[in-house]
């Protein structure tokens, strides 16, 4: 079993879009959508959802206003500013870290646990597919990432898989790392913009950091081709591999508003290309 | 003023709106909190005069005053800490943290019997601070492999200077960074792209903004691509899509280069200073 994640350091340079032609490419697979705060994947997969799981992750403070007799002492400990003036815990600062109620003289604050999203196992034209939602303004994307790749991986081996394909997400921080641990293959998509080069080759960086074999696609390289040399070079002082050249092309937005994937939406030149492209993945 | 620019999906078109907007205006103090992978720089190529290692306090174990309780392991909510007894024939008695799980809560430095921990400093990045002409710049730069970006937001965000109309670049998404950035923004505009991922992430974007209680209106990028689920939903919703831009190749070509659209579009200045009377009274309104 191979396990293959798209990522890309900027957002918007096409993740989602080549992660879906590989689902409808690839033969023996189960998808993970591993951009849990904005995930859109299941708009091109159109799963539907056999399994539902909550995410309980992490805590928030709660103070009984009957026992508090307002000294402050959880105020003065508290480092997310969480405890407002008033005794009342700000649920969007609170980090869960348990301290206010040690130290409360009146054991007046107490702990619940967040319902901080959902998960689904779902079925697709394309194979089984795992995804989630990450609750409004939640924290701990990266266990929900991390969970989501775990229940895939599951599958993947009890069924016999042999590709597990994960839309990863963008940034370099906390769920792009969970997203890359055991990893087979990182495929950073970028575009030749000062921006795109940037956040690859910060990316880039990170999954060499955690030694991750890791590849490169340009896509749009025809915006301006001189940036796209420019990473070609980069990619080859680095040692990496420059996989493919996605041309830009207005059949993505098209694909898009369909909602099916690219490589089923159009015979052009770019799906040409992202076909070839697995072949050399796969 | 404090106005953040946010998405939820990513490169729909944010550091384009807060460069723009920042240059078309004065008195402006630019933060860009995208910290895991900032951009404004390479637009608005500010003279930098200021470096400061950004760091949080972690737990330092002084081993000769710890006798392996565990009750740092205990309260630890983040499983930061692994207390090894000294009972155990291979190991021995030892403390493990694992710095990049801590969030730095003090708890366990606060608690320990003993009095055996102590904070020592851990550097997460870089805050960079100078400027680009008249406007104030600063922005931060996580540290690779470096798992929390919102300590280094917040002290990012420590350095807002209220004599200025203040411009947060936020990065993508709808979770702890997202949060960390636009907290305290008097005004949010949210940039989409008028396509089902655009609507998307924009209706998650607008659940977060709402949740904050901060007033919020629409960028349309690329705004005749697509279709008219945002402007449907905007419509729907009473949500004020607050400025258009049109799929531009020439728009892409200078982005790409790194070239602030008002540079050759002077068109734009008129349009980013609209759009800031605009967003001053949608505040009055909300």
């Amino acid at each position: 079993m191979k396990q293959i994640v798209v990522i890309s350091g900027k957002g918007g340079t096409g993740k989602t879009v080549l992660t879906a032609s590989f689902a409808a490419l690839a033969k023996n697979k189960i998808m993970v959508d591993c951009d849990v705060d904005a995930a859109d994947l299941h708009l091109l997969l159109q799963p539907e959802i056999k399994e539902r799981y909550d995410f309980r992750s992490g805590k928030t403070a709660w103070i009984d206003r009957d026992l508090c007799q307002e000294c402050g002492q959880c105020i003065d400990v508290c480092r997310f500013d969480a405890i407002r003036d008033d005794f009342t815990v700000d649920p969007i600062s609170c980090e869960g870290c348990t301290i206010c109620s040690y130290i409360c003289p009146e054991a007046a604050i107490k702990l619940e646990e967040n319902l901080s999203g959902e998960w689904f196992i779902s079925d697709t034209k394309y194979g089984p597919f795992v995804h989630a939602k990450l609750g409004i303004a939640e924290e701990n994307s990266g266990k929900l990432v991390s969970k989501v790749k775990e229940a895939a991986k599951e599958i993947a081996e009890k069924e016999n898989l042999d590709y597990v394909i994960i839309d990863g997400p963008p940034g370099i921080g906390c769920p792009v790392i969970a997203s890359l641990a055991s990893i087979d293959l990182a495929l950073i998509v970028t575009e030749p913009t000062l921006s795109g080069i940037h956040d690859m080759e910060r990316v880039a960086e990170v999954s060499k950091h955690f030694k991750i074999p890791t590849k490169v696609v340009i896509n749009k390289f025809d915006i301006n081709p001189g940036n796209s040399e420019d990473i070609k070079k980069i990619c080859q002082e680095e040692d990496i591999e420059v996989m493919a050249q996605l041309p830009f092309s207005q059949k993505v937005t098209e694909s898009i508003v369909q909602g099916v994937p690219l490589i089923e939406f159009c015979k052009d030149r770019i799906a040409e290309d992202i076909s070839l492209l697995w072949e050399r993945i796969k | 003023m404090i106005i953040s620019v946010a998405s939820g999906k990513g490169g729909t078109g944010k550091t384009t709106v807060a460069v723009n907007l920042a240059l078309s205006l004065n008195n402006i103090q630019f933060l860009d909190c995208d910290v895991e992978e900032p951009n404004a720089h390479l637009f608005l190529k500010p003279d930098i005069k200021d470096r400061r290692i950004a760091t949080v306090p972690i737990p330092d174990v002084d081993e000769s005053k710890c006798n392996y309780c565990g009750k740092c392991r205990d309260i630890c909510a983040y499983n930061a800490i692994v207390v090894i007894s000294p009972d155990d024939v291979v190991k021995g008695g030892s403390v493990l943290i694992f710095t990049n799980l801590c969030h730095a809560c003090g708890g366990c430095s606060l608690l320990c019997p003993q009095f055996a921990i102590r904070e020592v400093n851990k550097e997460i990045g870089l805050i960079e601070a100078g400027n680009c002409g008249d406007i104030e710049f600063v922005h931060g730069r996580l540290n690779i492999g470096e798992i929390m970006s919102p300590p280094l937001i917040r002290q990012v965000k420590e350095y807002i200077d209220s004599n200025r109309t203040v411009i947060i670049d936020a990065p993508p998404g709808t979770s702890c960074p997202v949060i960390a950035s636009i907290k305290g923004s008097d005004f949010c505009i949210l940039v989409t792209e008028p396509t089902p991922f655009g609507l998307n992430d924009l209706i998650l974007a607008v659940e977060v903004v709402k949740k904050l209680s901060i007033p919020f209106g629409i960028i349309l990028n690329r705004a005749d691509i697509g279709d008219d689920g945002v402007d449907l939903y905007c419509k729907e919703n009473n949500i004020p899509i607050l400025m258009r831009i049109p799929f531009d190749r020439e728009i892409a070509q200078l982005y790409s280069a790194g070239i602030p659209l008002i540079k050759e579009k002077k068109e734009y200045i008129n349009k980013f200073n609209g759009l800031f009377e605009l967003i001053k009274n949608q505040r009055v309104i909300s």
